[in-house]
């Protein structure tokens, strides 16, 4: 019996995909579960999860992990502090600042992690001559660097409500700036929130350019550190996360699921030529 | 005088923002640029002729090589698996998982990835081991995983997932209706591809390589921490010159290095503007 040419169409497809999926499944799980049998060996035979336990009982790796976890809170705070106000604001009182805006959000996306970090070493200085030598300062860089991907999920739920009329509605009412804000604008964009704090929660976590240049030890230097003298530990921190980066992202896939042809917010798609 | 001043204050709620911005973001964009042209506090063009030292030189070309190489890599097997998920269910929990790792391994990676390579193909790495053990290859060799050919395979481990994030939304911009209005023409598959699939996808195919080309060259943790001697590409020299204060007796060579990068990334990031333009063009 012959095939009709749609039905070759679909079986070709097929093994098309199948080869893709296969071939460059294996280049991507192969050091991943090399990762798991690397830390998990010992030296003539049978496993062990010494290494793994490490992530909680050696001390520099536990206040790595638990620094990274205090920026990652700290930087979703001042990034919702920074960014939310200021773009409710422009829709509401300067719509003609919102290209502008926008570009200086996307930015950080064009100039180099690295690249700010050489010119922000003179700027570091009067940070911890006025804040005292904490990793935690740290917040002000990542701040800048998550900025743009924050920018794209507050934007996107930004744009699916009329922050115009909620704001008149609650004015009219008698609300001030604050409330308006805090209490109308804020519940009405918790998903893209969400979207926000999740992005920059991973991206603060794998951080490693800012923190080892300006000598601060957070997670990930702790990790590169460590490779020196127990690299099983440091393998087994990576493996465990990158498994957390891929939940968090996966829960957010779910929380924006609503949002139709979602144009994913992690793409690194700026556009420096859109000057407003 | 009066109405000025009230139109002018809504402004005054952007500063906050703007400051901000100043100070961690501008601020050390300036310090670069103004230290890139100072030695010793008076203007000079040192910093900017240590760039033509041979060594700076190797490294940038390097760089290049680097990311070209991982770009051509990311963009094609990434073009593929985007295609690969694209027709299949595209609400599916199989390709939200893949985006999700796409994600992962494309951003969030760094020194993470180095370590996994590590474990893999180093010395002691689970697959030199099993080569070595039972098929009586080595792989390791001479090291080649702390050198140029190592960053390449370590580097397409994260540009590979990061074209699949960019080219996604371009190839779902692509209508069964096309394909079937082809097949009714009497198109065969490589006719469809050569005359209309490709076609309008390539200038976006293009954008997500430059895309690449730029990520590559700003990467930083990932070599780090797998390259920990020598100053083969360009963000490594970087590292070297702030760490050791003054190199090739230069005190303020990273500055010139870090303006190096800018320009680089501002070339690609222009070329890509101009292409997003050209397509956005036609395409609305």
């Amino acid at each position: 019996m012959s095939r009709t040419p749609r039905q070759q169409r679909a079986r070709r497809l097929r093994t098309f995909r199948i080869t893709v999926f296969v071939a460059l499944g294996l280049f991507f799980l192969v050091p991943l579960i090399s990762m798991a049998e690397y830390s998990t060996r010992v030296n003539g035979g049978g496993r062990s999860g010494a290494a793994w336990a490490a992530l909680v009982t050696d001390p520099d790796l536990r206040s790595g992990i638990l620094t990274s976890l205090e920026l990652a809170v700290l930087t979703v705070v001042g990034m919702i502090v920074l960014l939310v106000p200021t773009m409710v604001w422009v829709r509401l009182r300067v719509p003609k600042a919102a290209r502008t805006i926008e570009f200086l959000c996307l930015l950080p996306l064009t100039i180099p992690a690295l690249v700010i970090v050489v010119g922000i070493a003179p700027v570091y200085a009067w940070v911890t001559y006025f804040l005292g030598n904490s990793a935690l300062t740290l917040t002000f860089a990542y701040v800048v660097l998550v900025l743009p991907y924050s920018f794209r999920a507050l934007d996107a739920g930004l744009s699916g409500i009329d922050v115009q009329t909620l704001s008149d509605a609650a004015r009219s009412l008698g609300a001030g700036w604050f409330t308006v804000i805090a209490r109308v604008i804020v519940p009405n964009i918790a998903s893209a929130l969400l979207s926000a704090a999740f992005i920059s929660v991973a991206l603060v976590l794998g951080e490693y350019t800012f923190a080892s240049l300006l000598d601060f030890q957070n997670m990930q230097v702790v990790i590169d550190y460590l490779g020196k003298s127990n690299s099983q530990a440091s393998v087994a921190a990576s493996l465990a996360a990158l498994i957390f980066g891929f939940l968090l992202l996966l829960l957010l896939t779910l929380v924006g699921r609503r949002r139709r042809g979602e144009p994913a917010v992690l793409a690194p798609t700026p556009q420096p030529g859109q000057e407003g | 005088m009066k109405t000025r001043a009230r139109r002018l204050l809504p402004t005054l709620g952007l500063v906050p923002f703007l400051g901000y911005l100043t100070v961690f973001l501008f601020i050390p964009t300036i310090i670069i640029v103004v230290g890139a042209f100072t030695d010793h506090g008076r203007a000079s063009l040192t910093n900017i002729q240590g760039l033509a030292n041979p060594t700076v030189w190797q490294a940038l070309k390097q760089s290049l090589i680097l990311s070209a190489s991982t770009a051509a890599i990311g963009a094609v097997f990434g073009s593929l698996l985007a295609y690969a998920l694209v027709s299949g269910n595209p609400s599916g929990l199989a390709r939200r998982a893949a985006t999700s790792v796409c994600g992962v391994l494309a951003q969030f990676g760094g020194v993470m990835l180095a370590f996994a390579f590590i474990a893999t193909l180093s010395y002691s790495g689970s697959l030199t081991d099993l080569l070595r053990d039972h098929a009586g290859i080595d792989i390791f060799g001479s090291g080649w995983l702390f050198a140029l050919p190592g960053l390449i395979l370590v580097y397409s481990y994260f540009q590979i997932p990061l074209m699949v994030i960019v080219f996604l939304p371009a190839l779902d911009g692509i209508r069964v209706q096309w394909r079937e209005a082809a097949e009714n023409l009497g198109a065969t598959t490589w006719q469809f591809w050569r005359h209309v699939g490709g076609p309008l996808l390539f200038p976006a195919f293009l954008g997500s390589a430059l895309l690449l080309f730029a990520n590559a060259f700003a990467s930083y943790a990932t070599a780090a921490a797998l390259v920990s001697q020598g100053n083969p590409i360009t963000p490594l020299y970087i590292r070297a010159a702030l760490t050791s204060e003054i190199i090739l007796g230069r005190q303020n060579l990273a500055y010139a290095l870090a303006l190096e990068m800018i320009v680089v990334v501002a070339i690609v990031m222009a070329a890509y503007a101009l292409l997003v333009r050209r397509t956005s063009k036609w395409l609305s």
